[in-house]
């Protein structure tokens, strides 16, 4: 548990010597829905195809509008879900299809935070029964006790370890979002998925607790999936930001390739769609307003998935998919004409 | 980070204001909150309907099963006879055959003394009841977080097993059940041991008794199921029985306590309901709901109205009461009513 210079460049990171801590390639997951009474089965392409890696000690960001598929994606790296297809290498092994005592040793390295700190607690158990939850039932006893430790945990996310004895109702929902950071760190994981780990907090306390997340990134050496759909938080934690449209990854690259030289349309559209509260009476200053709804993931459209709402779509883009290359900016997008600087 | 649990400190690394904003109230000695079942208890103990329903709970179960000692005291049972005190058509002396050792009259016909009828008849519907509300609502909780928990098709097969149990009409059923299970039980009509027959009786209104916890604990064991904090318990790698007696059941006790609460009052009802139609313990024990078919038998005198009053007061007063309490716990345990 070294102290690392957190403030290390993603490059570097990402060629630790042992490689990435976590590889997906080709991840899909299809839910089977059946639509009429005569039912033709049909599947909601939640997730299809996505390509990504974490480095060692990396924020990967995930970012995309809501049922883009994200929280899927995050569900699947800790094997909540099952994928329907692809690969998820987590620190060199074969994560897919793990089961029994493999998955529960694997369950100890990777963690989950949630987004909701009013459901993801429960209301009958105290503190201490919560974040000592995943000791319990692993059957470790840590030196000292499972109190000690969980008591060291609770001062570790900022909680007062006296607190050990209460219920989650007796806290605010910044609270409570750290006693789920606690839980998920009993295990002293390498790794931690954060589905939306701020959206349903205050924005003051938000920056309390991403402030928590990336001293405890520093401090264990965590490699973190960040999941949310706030760009300014994502560009607050995140290394890489990876961006979802639709089941797919349209663009991966750095925080000046995503926020200042958007490669994909997408991203720059989304990135316009921030309100920014020092423009506010200003003409709207190269605001892309997108047209239409996002298509349903029954039946995506062929070629580029956003063709539908870009206004540089061709002919090419209807029957041609986009493959993730690497743009002039650096960074990676799936765009037959991406923007250039 | 080489061993599992090597613990994690240095506490000071993480930005002060963090703490000192999020830590409540400066507290530092030893904090215990309290748990929402306590806190239940303390807004039940609150609870002015509680507190008078439950002492009155308290004092109907004192009298119906404090029988063999008021008997001894009062001097008489239920089943004593007193043909002394009829005339030549078996109707009570004097005004419905109230005296100082009958305080309540005795009944046409034997002369049984009428208090000692409520009281023991007060005791075989509560046995029965309070029996058939824990049978009922053990059943249906189990039948329901099954069916919950694993979904698919064992939820569809008890889902459909309810639908028809309850396009059952109950009162068709135990018409037509309750003479064959004398039939094929006792060979008949016949007098028979207070036990036995009370037995069948649970038997006819648990067959559709535990239906409706059943759906209740199913449908709160499939909201619970998807909640976080069971995604969280196995995410950690908690396998189906932590999370089914650790994580679910203490969240569905409180509904259940309610489901049972209430029931105990509707079996009263029901049980009252089936002895007055004679699907009952029988002749010659007391029985509150056959108390009433009684009377009603006698209206053309003074007798049967007053044993109708009495009669069908008490079980009057036994449903409001035990209804009214089962309200104020359910208001109690309301989740809603947590902060």
């Amino acid at each position: 548990m070294t102290q690392t210079d957190a403030a290390a460049i993603p490059e570097q990171r990402a060629a630790d010597a042992r490689g990435p801590i976590m590889k997906v390639s080709k991840l899909t997951k299809h839910f089977p829905v059946r639509a009429g009474l005569l039912a033709t089965k049909q599947n909601v392409r939640a997730v299809d195809g996505l390509e990504f890696e974490v480095g060692r000690g990396e924020a990967l960001g995930l970012v995309g509008e809501s049922g883009c598929g994200k929280t899927t994606t995050g569900r699947m790296l800790v094997r909540l879900l099952k994928p329907t297809a692809g690969e998820i290498v987590f620190d060199g092994k074969d994560i897919t299809h793990l089961k029994g005592g493999s998955l529960r040793s694997l369950r100890q390295e990777l963690q989950i935070i949630f987004q909701d700190p009013y459901s993801s607690l429960n209301p009958r158990h105290t503190v201490g029964a919560i974040v000592g939850m995943p000791l319990k039932v692993n059957k470790i006893n840590p030196p000292g006790g499972v109190k000690k430790r969980v008591q060291e945990l609770l001062e570790l996310v900022g909680l007062n370890p006296e607190h050990y004895n209460r219920f989650p109702h007796e806290f605010s929902g910044g609270q409570r979002q750290r006693i789920g950071i606690a839980r998920a760190l009993a295990l002293n994981p390498k790794m931690i998925i954060a589905d939306e780990p701020v959206s349903a907090l205050d924005v003051s306390i938000q920056a309390q607790v991403i402030n928590l997340l990336r001293e405890l990134q520093r401090e264990l050496d965590l490699s973190f999936v960040f999941i949310a759909h706030d760009l300014s938080v994502v560009r607050h934690f995140c290394d890489r930001i990876a961006v979802m449209y639709l089941g797919k990854i349209v663009e991966v690259g750095d925080r000046v390739q995503i926020y200042e030289k958007p490669s994909h349309p997408y991203t720059k559209a989304l990135l316009s769609a921030v309100p920014d509260v020092s423009k506010i009476g200003d003409k709207a200053t190269g605001r892309i307003r997108l047209e239409g709804d996002v298509p349903t993931p029954i039946n995506p459209p062929s070629g580029c998935r956003f063709r539908t709402r870009c206004w540089k779509a061709t002919e090419k883009c209807a029957t041609e998919e986009p493959p993730l290359v690497t743009t002039s900016t650096g960074a990676t997008a799936a765009c037959h004409y991406p923007e250039t600087y | 980070m080489t061993g599992m649990i090597e613990p994690i400190t240095d506490p000071g690394s993480i930005e002060p204001e963090v703490v000192v904003t999020e830590t409540v109230d400066g507290k530092q000695q030893s904090v215990h909150g309290r748990s929402p079942g306590q806190m239940a208890w303390i807004r039940l103990k609150r609870d002015r309907t509680a507190r008078v329903t439950g002492a009155l709970i308290l004092g109907i179960l004192l009298a119906a099963y404090g029988v063999p000692l008021w008997t001894a005291i009062y001097g008489t049972d239920a089943y004593a006879h007193n043909p002394d005190l009829l005339d030549r058509s078996s109707v009570p002396l004097g005004f419905v055959g109230v005296s100082g050792s009958h305080w309540l009259g005795i009944l046409q016909g034997n002369g049984e003394d009428v208090l000692m009828q409520l009281l023991t008849g007060m005791r075989t519907s509560l046995t029965i009841s309070i029996i058939c509300a824990i049978l009922a609502t053990a059943i249906g909780a189990i039948i329901g977080a099954t069916a919950g928990f694993l979904g698919g098709w064992v939820d569809a097969v008890i889902n459909w097993i309810i639908d028809v149990m309850l396009s059952l009409p109950f009162l068709i059923v135990a018409l037509a059940a309750f003479p064959i299970m004398q039939e094929v039980f006792f060979g008949g009509p016949s007098e028979r041991p207070l036990i036995l027959s009370g037995l069948m009786v649970t038997g006819i209104l648990l067959i559709f008794g535990w239906v409706g916890t059943a759906r209740l604990t199913r449908g709160q064991v499939i909201s619970l199921r998807e909640r976080e904090f069971i995604e969280a318990a196995r995410a950690s790698g908690a396998g189906n029985w932590h999370i089914i007696f650790k994580q679910i059941l203490p969240n569905v006790w409180a509904p259940i306590l309610v489901s049972f609460s209430m029931a105990v009052p509707g079996f009263v009802g029901f049980q009252a309901y089936l002895a007055f139609l004679n699907i009952g313990v029988g002749h010659p024990h007391p029985d509150l709901g056959r108390l009433v078919n009684f009377a009603v038998g006698k209206m053309q005198g003074l007798n049967g109205w007053f044993l109708l009053v009495i009669s069908g007061g008490t079980i009057f007063l036994l449903v409001l009461t035990f209804n009214l309490f089962g309200d104020a716990v359910r208001d109690a345990l309301n989740p809603k009513s947590n902060r």
